[in-house]
Formats: structure tokens, sequence, C-alpha cells
């Protein structure tokens, strides 16, 4: 699901340049599957698919595998077209250091929207 | 060069016995129609009523920005005090504007935290208003999110505050006015967008007070975007069934429906206006 991450917001990406300070470790889990994507610089360097015996992560984004399907649409509906919108409605969940998530919101709200396909025209 | 037809200008007033200067601009001639941005913007927001001729040609379209917004600075000695907006304080300043203006029977219509206070006007004066219209209007919003994160010395306040208005924004608004709308919030100052949320949030909570309206005195109009998650349409029916009366859903639009996509939302207020003046 999240694997598309590396040629979105790699090194040279407009993606990456908008959050050069920055360096995480994120978990990133769909259901009970769990993806560890390391940011360094800004740009993706890492997505490692799980299952981890001791993963070790600043923050973790997690939601139902429906739920992130639903934000990975096109055009997502109402209510899953925003990481907040899901946390509004208790579908998505924030845990760990939430400083680097928060201090780069916009960069982290564009990098999970960058796994949507592009709307047909 | 097109010069748009709004003018913008300063005023001396006091509210709550402080003094301010306050900014507003304006456009048109006919019934005042008083327009309250959302919490940590300011009245960039009604950018398109102002310059939409046909409006304009029936109503004098006034936007005014909230002190500490936009071009309204702090009364004078209060920039370092914990800004926090309330119930009486918002009702307060939006009678000043009005008494300041000389607004006679003017509709008033507001924006998430103006869509609150047009509540609260409606059940304390309803007798100076021709009509009042709620956008993204709801009787509460209780927190779902740690609102101290929009005013830490660690967390750049115009990166966050934009980045949650962003989020509230459908995904099919034009992209030009999501950048515009967003913008604004980048350029809020310090505090100020958790201190109005604070009057959105907790003390602003209109729960036990819905009964205390009534309609006739004063017609009340609600509309709401669909991809709100902060009021959301299931909220603004819910205050609109406990009032008695009808609301207006405006599919593909989110919480600034005037900013974000307007030549959409205008399609849902000409009727409403066309309403209010033939009542």
């Amino acid at each position: 699901m999240f694997a598309d991450l590396m040629r979105t917001g790699g090194e040279g990406t407009a993606l990456a340049r908008r959050a050069r300070g920055l360096c995480a470790r994120v978990m990133l889990r769909a259901g009970a599957d769990e993806t560890l994507v390391i940011v360094q610089g800004g740009a993706v360097v890492s997505v490692q698919p799980g299952p981890f015996v001791m993963p070790s992560w600043d923050v973790a984004i997690s939601a139902p595998a429906e739920d992130w399907r639903l934000f990975l649409q096109a055009v997502p509906p109402p209510g899953s077209h925003d990481v907040m919108a899901l946390v509004r409605r208790g579908a998505m969940r924030f845990e760990g250091n939430l400083h680097p998530l928060m201090a780069n919101l916009m960069y982290f709200k564009l990098l999970l929207a960058s796994l949507r396909p592009e709307p047909a025209a | 060069m097109k010069i748009e037809p709004i003018t913008g200008r300063y005023g001396h007033l006091e509210i709550e016995g402080r003094p301010h200067r306050l900014y507003w601009e304006e456009a048109g001639e006919g019934i005042p129609l008083l327009c309250l941005h959302t919490a940590g913007a300011d009245g960039r927001q009604w950018r398109a009523l102002l310059n939409d001729p046909e409006i304009t040609r029936r109503h004098r379209v006034i936007a005014y920005d909230m002190p500490r917004h936009g071009k309204s600075s702090p009364a004078p000695g209060t920039v370092d005090e914990d800004y926090r907006l309330t119930a009486d304080g918002y009702v307060a300043q939006v009678l000043a504007v009005c008494d300041a203006l000389e607004l006679e029977k003017p509709v008033v219509m507001g924006c998430s935290i103006g869509g609150r206070v047009v509540l609260h006007l409606a059940e304390r004066r309803p007798e100076r208003f021709r009509a009042l219209i709620g956008l993204q209007s709801g009787a509460a919003v209780p927190p779902y999110y740690d609102t101290g994160w929009l005013h830490r010395p660690d967390v750049h306040g115009g990166e966050i505050c934009g980045a949650f208005a962003y989020g509230l924004m459908a995904p099919t608004s034009p992209a030009a006015e999501v950048d515009e709308t967003r913008w604004h919030y980048m350029q809020g100052g310090p505090g100020v967008f958790r201190g109005d949320l604070f009057y959105y949030t907790v003390d602003g909570d209109f729960r036990d007070r819905v009964a205390r309206i009534d309609v006739a005195k004063c017609p009340l109009h609600l509309l709401t975007g669909e991809y709100d998650y902060s009021c959301s349409p299931q909220d603004t029916r819910a205050l609109a069934e406990a009032l008695g009366i009808g609301w207006t859903l405006m599919p593909g639009l989110g919480h600034f429906p005037m900013s974000e996509n307007p030549q959409a939302f205008l399609a849902h207020l000409r009727p409403v206006l066309e309403r209010i003046r033939a009542a």
C-alpha cells in the first residue's frame, strides 16, 4: 500500500525539498499490516514492509485498511479526504512523539496523498 | 491593471471599553450584508462576494477583520495577553461594528466561528437583524485534537495552521483558491487561531441554548459544505432539526465555501439572498 513512497517522496522530489530538516522513523499501520518509512533530510530513503519483531519508530499513523483505501482514492469521499478527517471520526490514530508529524503536518498530508492516483480528466 | 471595486478602510471604535483600530472592506449598495470570517483567518475570505456585481448591486457587502486578524491589530497594550475569544466578547464585537458603521437591520453571515456567533446573535438580539446566515454552523464542536499544537515555540504556527485549514477543504476545490485560503491561515498572528478555537470548542458551546432561538423573530438560514469534518453536515442537520428549519447541503465544498470555491458557493447563496430580499 505504501511502497510507492520511495518514488513520490524520495530524494530529489518536490516533497523532499519541502521538509529538508526532517528526519523521522514513521510507522504506517493498515490494520495489522505495518510499514516502516524512514525519512532523512526530508527524503523517503526506506520503505520496509513488516512484520517486525522489535520495531523502533518516532511516530505511528494507524487506520484500518478500509479507511486507508478510502483515503487513497483519487477523489476521496467526505470524512476520508484528510488525515485529520479520519482522526475526527475515530478511524485514525497518531501515536508516539508527535512533534515530527505536527511540525511537518503539511508535508505528511501531501506525502500520503501522493499515493493517490491522478483523478480522471 | 484590473482594479477591483472593493474599498478598504480603517475605523476607530470601542469594543467592550477598549479602543480598536479596525480594518474593513466593502463594496456595493443596498441591504447591509456583514460577513464574518472563520477562526484564524481574515476578511479576504469574502473576496468573491465583494467582487460579485449581481450581489453588490443589491447589497452593501462588508467584511471586517476581527481584532488580531488580518489588518486589525490587537487593542493597544494587549498584544501580549493570552488571547481567548469568548461568546460575550464576540457578540459585543459584532454589535459594536454594526453600531459604528450605522448598519440598519443588516443581514449577518458568518462561517464556522462566525456561523456559531449568528446563533448567539439570534438568541440575544434577533430584533437587530433582517436575517442571519450560518455557514458551517453547528451548536458545538467537541475538541478532537490538542489545539496546543497550534501555538508552541517548536512548531511554526503559520505552517501548522495552514495545514489544518488545508485539510478542511474539499479535494475538488480549485487549487488557486485552496492556496489563497490556507495562506490566510499561514499569515495569522501567534496564538490567534488557537484563541478563536477556545470560543469554537468551549465558551461558544450552544447546545443548551438552541431552544432559546425563535426563528420567527429573525430568519436563520444554514448552509454547510459536505467535506467539512469540523462542523459536519450532520452537525448542521441536527441544529436545523432542533430549530425546525430547513438547511442547505453544499456538495463538493468544505469548511470555507466562500473562499475555497467561491463560484460554487455563490450558486447556493444567491437563492438565500433572494428569499431574504423577498421577505
